[in-house]
């Protein structure tokens, strides 16, 4: 970091992306703390991506805190460990953020109970084979926990016929208002250091580029000042634009190199890990344990007492809300960062392993401003923000129309990754982004349904 | 806690940029306002009466036909205003006002509201009204008037207030009444194309030449172009575009033979290629939405403008360069879509081939 740096822009991907105001700064120098454990957490048997876990404890039986709970049904799953020391009260269907209920398991804490992690065993990862490595990594429950929540071992394990070469981690946090990953770069940097270079052993690999977004250089001097000389691992500062921290994004930053359509980043070469991600296996994998708990941004307008919160798996939502003292006027929850988080129908969903942030608005009558959708003008303020150089004022003019084939087969509409980028741009305020994805789902639908008519 | 205030439940993203159409539109306006305020200080209180008249009469249009449409009046969105005074400044300053309301009415009414409003209409609506009058009044439109004519700002132009449905008076006797040296009521491209006797660079770029109210001050079109492009409501690509069409045809035919066709300089700054460029070319709605397909369409309107007004019968051009390649310009943006992050390049450069998946 130099002169030179005044001179030289920052690596960034080549089209689109937008700036919208970062408002981390309610956060960012915020150390984590740690949230008390509600009375009542529920576990949700379905908090990742791929088959839900199979319970492995009955109701009213008791359980250790990080002692597993449900076991991975198959390899694109993982298990579940007890957040907390107590007796299962419930397994039965829960509300939650997505709209449908789940099934959840749902542990009365013992509120007198010391609450150590007594499960554990002591696991030397120096002598572990790379395949063993990717089942202690299922085992811990780990998955993507920047908010895709994948399943983190699958990831390990390349599809046959491609070879990854390097680690990308993904420290960008590119969402406004989220500081965890941030915050975890700061605090937990030996972990994430040893989770990478489990990560590395895992999947093979001589190299780890760390991407941080340059509005988080002290992430990226805390990490450089432990970077052992010889490691293979190096940490870059890469341009403060969002969706940088979208893999494919983060890849063509780093390494130049484009995700093909449709395609994995194993298919240039790559796995991407997200820094929280790394910083719980090197916690955890030494040790043996479960994933318990996760750092957990809570901040927005609508918030008295914004921060990082260390918040254990299954908490309800309306639990932290009071914690942090919720304004009366807020009325928009939202799990995950305002581009790409839901908003809550309700507060009493648990917190799951893909939540990085909460964030709480008050929206009021100067929002309204945003309601009326205007017709398109043809801007191009959307073409030039889309990342994956796609062309939203076309597909927007095709969802109107109900043409989602057509967006599908001419205009590449699964390329889209839903970031948001065009609908935030759009001054006609259209909900290009929302189009989108109702665009998908009835494409999906009617490829189950035409699956369905081709067996009869 | 949360139940006071009715909750929200949109799906993402949760956030919005600022700028509105309106905003851009009425940062337009702003825009166009230095030109008008030039064009009243050159022409006097009759190029006042031409941008009054225009203007109501757009927005009287726009604001009919909402009614009738009984969709909610779209008049406060800004873009109306625009079309109002890009139309004025496009007809000359001695016009007369009836055939300016005319125009106007055309304008809106035929060339955005009949394609459904803002947004819809397939070309600029300014140019729409000015073709209609163009080919329905061909003298007046063709009638230019002395720029700092004395008394300008007490007096109309005879021509001005000519009665609904009557033919103005000719301004032959009143130009001659104010006795200023040289003045042949030909614009510079007129006298370049027929006589081929260029007006001077520097006249053209500073305005001080007969032409349309607005067209005549190249420096101060593309100082007010510069501020959108700065403001990012404008894209600049395409008045680029347009001026290197322009150029790219221009510049052989001058070095083969000077002598009969027009210089660079003078083809950039002489009659409305710079307003046209600047801010009729750069309409949104009208123009294509991709990054190689402005390129295109810019580079259209410069060489069509410039075939037209060495080859044509007309001596300016701009104006059916811009309507025609607004026609083209959806079918510019179908065969320039860009190329998907990641896809190979194939087969044709320009296009992505349509892929099922």
């Amino acid at each position: 970091m130099g002169l030179l740096d005044l001179i030289i822009p920052r690596k960034t991907f080549s089209h689109g992306g937008i700036h919208p105001a970062e408002h981390k700064e309610l956060t960012a120098g915020l150390p984590i703390r740690r949230l008390p454990f509600a009375p009542e957490l529920a576990v949700l048997l379905s908090q990742h991506r791929g088959a839900p876990a199979v319970p492995i404890v009955k109701v009213g039986q008791e359980v250790v805190r990080g002692e597993p709970i449900a076991r991975a049904a198959g390899f694109v799953s993982v298990p579940m460990h007890a957040p907390a020391t107590g007796v299962v009260r419930a397994i039965e269907p829960c509300a939650t953020a997505e709209g449908p209920k789940a099934e959840a398991i749902v542990i009365e804490v013992y509120q007198a109970a010391p609450q150590q992690v007594l499960y554990d065993g002591v696991v030397d990862v120096e002598t572990l084979t790379p395949d063993e490595i990717v089942m202690a990594v299922q085992e811990a429950g780990l998955v993507g926990l920047g908010g895709a929540a994948f399943p983190s071992h699958v990831k390990m394990k390349p599809p046959k016929g491609k070879q990854v070469e390097i680690v990308v981690v993904n420290g960008c946090e590119c969402e406004p208002y989220l500081t965890c990953d941030h915050r975890v770069m700061l605090e937990k940097t030996d972990q994430l250091l040893r989770g990478v270079r489990i990560a590395m052993k895992a999947t093979g690999v001589s190299r780890a580029m760390i991407g941080v977004e340059d509005n988080k250089l002290d992430a990226v001097a805390a990490i450089q000042a432990k970077l052992p000389a010889a490691g293979g691992i190096t940490v870059h500062a890469i341009e403060t634009k969002y969706p940088q921290g979208a893999e494919k994004m983060l890849i063509e930053s780093l390494l130049g190199r484009q995700v093909p359509p449709g395609g994995l980043p194993a298919d240039v070469g790559v796995a991407v890990f997200n820094v929280g991600t790394l910083a719980q296996m090197g916690e955890l994998l030494p040790r043996g344990r479960g994933l318990i708990e996760r750092v957990v941004t809570v901040s927005g307008p609508g918030v008295q007492r914004p921060g990082n919160y260390l918040v254990p798996i299954g908490t309800p939502l309306r639990f932290v809300l009071d914690h942090v003292g919720a304004k009366p006027t807020a009325n928009e929850v939202i799990l995950g960062g305002p581009m790409m988080g839901m908003s809550v129908a309700s507060v009493d969903v648990p917190i799951t392993k893909a939540v990085s942030g909460i964030v709480v608005y008050e929206r009021d009558d100067a929002d309204q401003k945003h309601r009326f959708v205007f017709p398109c003008i043809k801007c191009a303020r959307c073409v030039e923000a889309c990342p994956m150089h796609l062309n939203p004022s076309m597909l927007g003019e095709l969802a109107r129309k109900r043409q989602y084939e057509t967006m599908e087969q001419q205009y590449s509409l699964n390329d889209c990754f839903e970031c948001g980028c065009c609908a935030y741009v759009c001054p006609s305020n259209i909900p290009l982004t929302q189009y989108f994805r109702i665009a998908k789902a009835i494409n999906r639908e009617q490829k189950v349904e035409a699956a369905k008519a081709e067996k009869k | 806690m949360l139940t006071k205030a009715p909750v929200e439940i949109r799906t993402s993203p949760h956030l919005k940029k600022a700028q509105t159409v309106e905003d851009i539109m009425r940062n337009v306006v702003y825009a166009l306002l230095p030109i008008c305020a030039y064009a009243v200080w050159q022409f006097g209180i009759s190029a006042l009466a031409l941008i009054l008249v225009s203007v109501a009469s757009c927005v009287g249009t726009e604001a009919f036909f909402a009614r009738l449409q009984g969709k909610g009046s779209t008049v406060s969105d800004w873009s109306v205003t625009i079309t109002g005074i890009l139309l004025a400044l496009t007809l000359p300053p001695g016009f007369p006002l009836w055939m300016a309301a005319v125009a106007g009415v055309v304008a809106v009414g035929l060339g955005k509201m009949l394609f459904g409003g803002i947004g819809y209409n397939v070309m600029n609506p300014a140019l729409i009204g000015r073709a209609f009058v163009q080919a329905a009044f061909p003298v007046a439109i063709t009638t230019w008037t002395p720029a700092f004519a004395p008394g300008r700002f007490t007096e109309f132009i005879p021509s001005t207030l000519t009665l609904p449905f009557m033919q103005p008076p000719p301004v032959a006797d009143w130009i001659a009444g104010l006795q200023l040296d040289a003045f042949t009521g030909a614009t510079p491209l007129a006298i370049q194309k027929f006589d081929h006797v260029e007006a001077g660079t520097l006249d053209l770029f500073m305005g001080s030449v007969p032409g349309s109210a607005g067209e005549t001050s190249a420096l101060l079109i593309l100082l007010c172009g510069l501020y959108l492009a700065v403001r990012r409501m404008l894209d600049w690509r395409i008045p680029l575009a347009v001026f290197a069409g322009a150029l790219a045809v221009a510049m052989p035919l001058w070095l083969a033979n000077p002598a009969i066709y027009p210089s660079p300089g003078f083809v950039l700054f002489s009659g409305g290629l710079m307003l046209g460029a600047v801010f009729m070319a750069t309409d949104m709605v009208a123009s294509p939405v991709t990054p190689l397909g402005v390129i295109v369409y810019g580079l259209l309107i410069g060489a069509v403008t410039v075939v037209i007004r060495l080859f044509g019968g007309l001596n300016e051009g701009v104006m059916y360069a811009i309507l025609l390649a607004n026609a083209l310009s959806p079918l510019i943006s179908g065969w320039t879509q860009p190329r998907v992050f990641g896809a190979r390049r194939q087969g044709r450069w320009f296009a992505r081939k349509p892929e099922g998946r």
